[in-house]
C-alpha cells in the first residue's frame, strides 16, 4: 500500500512542487537578465540598486506586484476580466507535467539513498529498490505519455484563450487590437509550428517525449543535423508564439500602449508576465528535446567524448534551454518589429509552404531508403 | 471510479452545454462552449482514446473556438444582448426536442442491449492493446479508411478555397 501510494501519489506530488517553484524562480531571474542583457547591448547598467548587480530585483518586483492595487476597468467585463490571466497562466505551467529534464532513472540513487531516511516508513531494503527501480518514481519527469507531443501543442494552444479574452473583456481600444493581432498571429504561426513538430516526429516515430530523446541516443544524433529545416522553423514560429521580438505586435509598446495587458494592474498583470515568460521556458525546452537531445551530451554515444559524462543530464538539458532563452533575449536586442501584414505573409507564403515541403521531402526519404 | 468520473463530466458539460445557449453576452457564450468542449475532451481521455481527446482540445478549443472568438469580438455585445433569446423557430425545436426525449426514453429503458458488443466491428475490439491509439488511428486512417479519409480531405479543401474566393472582392 505505502509502496503505491509512493510511487504514484507522493514522489509525483514533490516533483510537481519542485518542479513549480523551480520554474516560479527560474522566471523571476529570466526577467532579470532579460533586463541586463538588454542594458549591456545597449550601453546601459540596468538594475544596480537592489543587491549586488540588481541581484534581488525580481523578489522586490514580486513584491510591488502583490502589493500594487489591483484595477478592474468600470465598463469591463468583471468575472472574463478576472479569470482570463488565470487561462493564460495555467497551460504555460501544465506543459512541463510531460517534459522531461533527466532520463528515466535519473532519480534512481536519489530515491534509494532517501528513503532509508525516513524510519516511521518501515520499508525494507527490497522495497526501496523496487520504488527505486519503477520509472514513475524515479524518471526526470512528472509523467510519460505516448501523446505527449500532442498534449503540449493543445495546452498550449489553449493559452491563446486568455489573451484574446483579456484583451476582449478589458473593454477598450489597445487591449482588443492586440487580442485580435495576437488570436490572428497564433493561429497562423500555430500551423507551421506544427508541421515543422510532424517532420521531426516521423524521424523519431514516437509521440513520447522521452522516447524521442532516447531515438537521438539509438541513432547517436541529434536531431537538429537530421531535419535541420524544421528546426529553423520551430524557432521561429516558437518565438512568434511566444510573442517575442520581432513577432512582439500583440503588445507592442510603440504602437499599442502595452497590448492585451493595457488595462491589466498588479497581481493579474504579473500572471500574464509569468505566462509569457514560462511560455518561452516551455518553447524552448520543448526545443531541445525534439531538436538538441534533451538530456544527452553533444553526439550521444561516440567515446571520443565520453569525457563529458560525468555532468549529469539535468545540466545538459537546463544549459541546452538556457542557450535558447539567452538567444531569445539577445533577438530582442537586436532586430526590429515586423509590420503585422509582413508578419501574415512570412507565416501563410513562406513558413507554411517550406514546413510542408519538409513533411513530404522528409517522408519521401524515409519511405524510399528506410 | 469511473462511474464517478463520468457523472462529474457528464454533469459539467449538460450544465456548461445549457449555459451556452442561455447567456446573454455571446463572449460568455462561447466561454461556456469552451468549457463544454473540454469536458467532451474528458470523456475522450476516460474512454482510453487519448488521441481522439487531445486533437479535440487542439482543433476545437485552440482552433476553432479562437476563430469564433475573433468574429465575436468585432460583434457589437450591447446589440445582440438586447436581442430575444429564443427565435421563431420554437414551435420546430418543440418538436425535434420530443422526438429527441423519446430516443433518449427508449436507450434508458433498453438500457445495454441496444449497445451489444456483437454490432461492434470486431476489427476494433481485436486491435493490439500494445500499440498505442495514436499508431491504431493513424493505421486504420491510411488503409481500410483510405478513401473515406482522402474524400473528407478534398471536402475540406474545396471549402477553404471557395472560402477565399467568396471573401475575395478581386482575385
Amino acid at each position: 500500500m505505502i509502496e503505491i501510494l509512493l510511487i504514484y501519489a507522493i514522489i509525483p506530488l514533490i516533483k510537481i512542487a519542485v518542479i513549480v517553484l523551480f520554474l516560479s524562480g527560474a522566471i523571476a531571474y529570466l526577467t532579470l537578465l532579460e533586463r541586463k542583457l538588454i542594458a549591456h547591448i545597449q550601453v546601459r547598467l540596468g538594475p544596480m540598486r537592489v543587491g549586488w548587480h540588481g541581484l534581488l530585483q525580481p523578489i522586490a518586483d514580486g513584491l510591488k506586484f502583490l502589493l500594487k492595487e489591483d484595477i478592474v476597468p468600470a465598463k469591463a467585463d468583471a468575472l472574463i476580466f478576472t479569470i482570463a490571466p488565470a487561462i493564460s497562466l495555467l497551460p504555460a505551467f501544465l506543459v512541463f507535467a510531460v517534459v522531461p529534464f533527466g532520463p528515466p532513472d535519473m532519480l534512481k540513487d536519489f530515491l534509494s539513498w532517501i528513503l532509508g531516511w525516513f524510519p516511521f516508513l518501515n520499508l525494507d531494503p527490497e522495497t526501496i529498490a523496487r520504488i527505486a527501480e519503477n520509472s514513475i518514481a524515479s524518471g526526470g519527469y512528472v509523467t510519460d505519455i505516448n501523446i505527449a507531443v500532442l498534449f503540449v501543442l493543445s495546452v498550449s494552444s489553449v493559452g491563446i484563450l486568455g489573451i484574446i479574452l483579456g484583451g476582449w473583456a478589458s473593454n477598450s481600444k489597445f487591449p482588443l487590437l492586440g487580442a485580435l493581432r495576437s488570436s490572428a498571429q497564433m493561429v497562423s504561426y500555430e500551423v507551421a509550428l506544427g508541421f515543422a513538430i510532424i517532420g521531426v516526429l516521423l524521424v523519431a516515430g514516437s509521440l513520447s517525449l522521452v522516447e524521442i530523446v532516447q531515438n537521438q541516443q539509438q541513432e547517436q544524433i541529434w536531431y537538429v543535423f537530421v531535419q535541420p529545416v524544421a528546426f529553423v522553423l520551430f524557432f521561429i514560429c516558437g518565438l512568434a508564439e511566444t510573442n517575442r521580438l520581432p513577432f512582439d505586435l500583440p503588445e507592442a509598446e510603440t504602437e499599442l500602449v502595452g497590448g492585451f495587458h493595457t488595462e491589466y494592474s498588479g497581481f493579474r498583470f504579473s500572471l500574464f508576465f509569468l505566462a509569457e515568460y514560462a511560455n518561452m521556458i516551455a518553447v524552448s525546452a520543448i526545443g531541445v528535446i525534439l531538436f538538441l537531445g534533451g538530456w544527452l551530451r553533444p553526439f550521444p554515444n561516440s567515446d571520443w567524448l565520453s569525457f563529458l559524462d560525468f555532468i549529469p543530464g539535468v545540466l545538459w538539458f537546463l544549459g541546452k534551454v538556457f542557450m535558447f532563452l539567452y538567444i531569445f533575449i539577445w533577438l530582442r536586442g537586436t532586430l526590429p518589429r515586423f509590420r503585422f501584414d509582413q508578419l501574415m505573409q512570412y507565416g501563410w507564403k513562406i513558413f507554411l509552404p517550406v514546413a510542408l515541403g519538409n513533411v513530404v521531402v522528409t517522408a519521401a526519404v524515409l519511405l524510399a531508403f528506410l | 471510479m469511473e462511474a464517478t468520473l463520468f457523472y462529474i463530466l457528464a454533469t459539467m458539460l449538460v450544465v456548461f452545454a445549457i449555459l451556452t445557449v442561455t447567456a446573454a453576452n455571446p463572449v460568455r457564450s462561447a466561454v461556456f462552449l469552451i468549457s463544454a468542449l473540454l469536458s467532451m475532451a474528458g470523456f475522450f481521455f476516460l474512454l482510453e482514446a487519448e488521441f481522439v481527446g487531445a486533437v479535440q482540445i487542439l482543433v476545437y478549443v485552440g482552433g476553432i473556438m479562437v476563430l469564433f472568438l475573433f468574429v465575436i469580438m468585432l460583434v457589437s455585445v450591447r446589440e445582440v444582448e438586447g436581442q430575444r433569446r429564443a427565435n421563431r423557430q420554437w414551435k420546430t425545436a418543440l418538436v425535434l426536442g420530443i422526438v429527441l426525449s423519446f430516443e433518449l426514453v427508449f436507450f434508458v429503458v433498453q438500457g445495454a442491449e441496444v449497445f451489444s458488443a456483437d454490432t461492434i466491428d470486431q476489427q476494433f475490439l481485436n486491435l493490439d492493446s500494445q500499440t498505442g491509439n495514436t499508431e491504431t488511428v493513424g493505421g486504420l486512417l491510411y488503409s481500410t479508411y483510405l478513401l473515406p479519409f482522402e474524400i473528407a480531405s478534398v471536402l475540406l479543401l474545396v471549402a477553404m478555397i471557395a472560402a477565399v474566393v467568396l471573401t475575395q472582392k478581386r482575385l
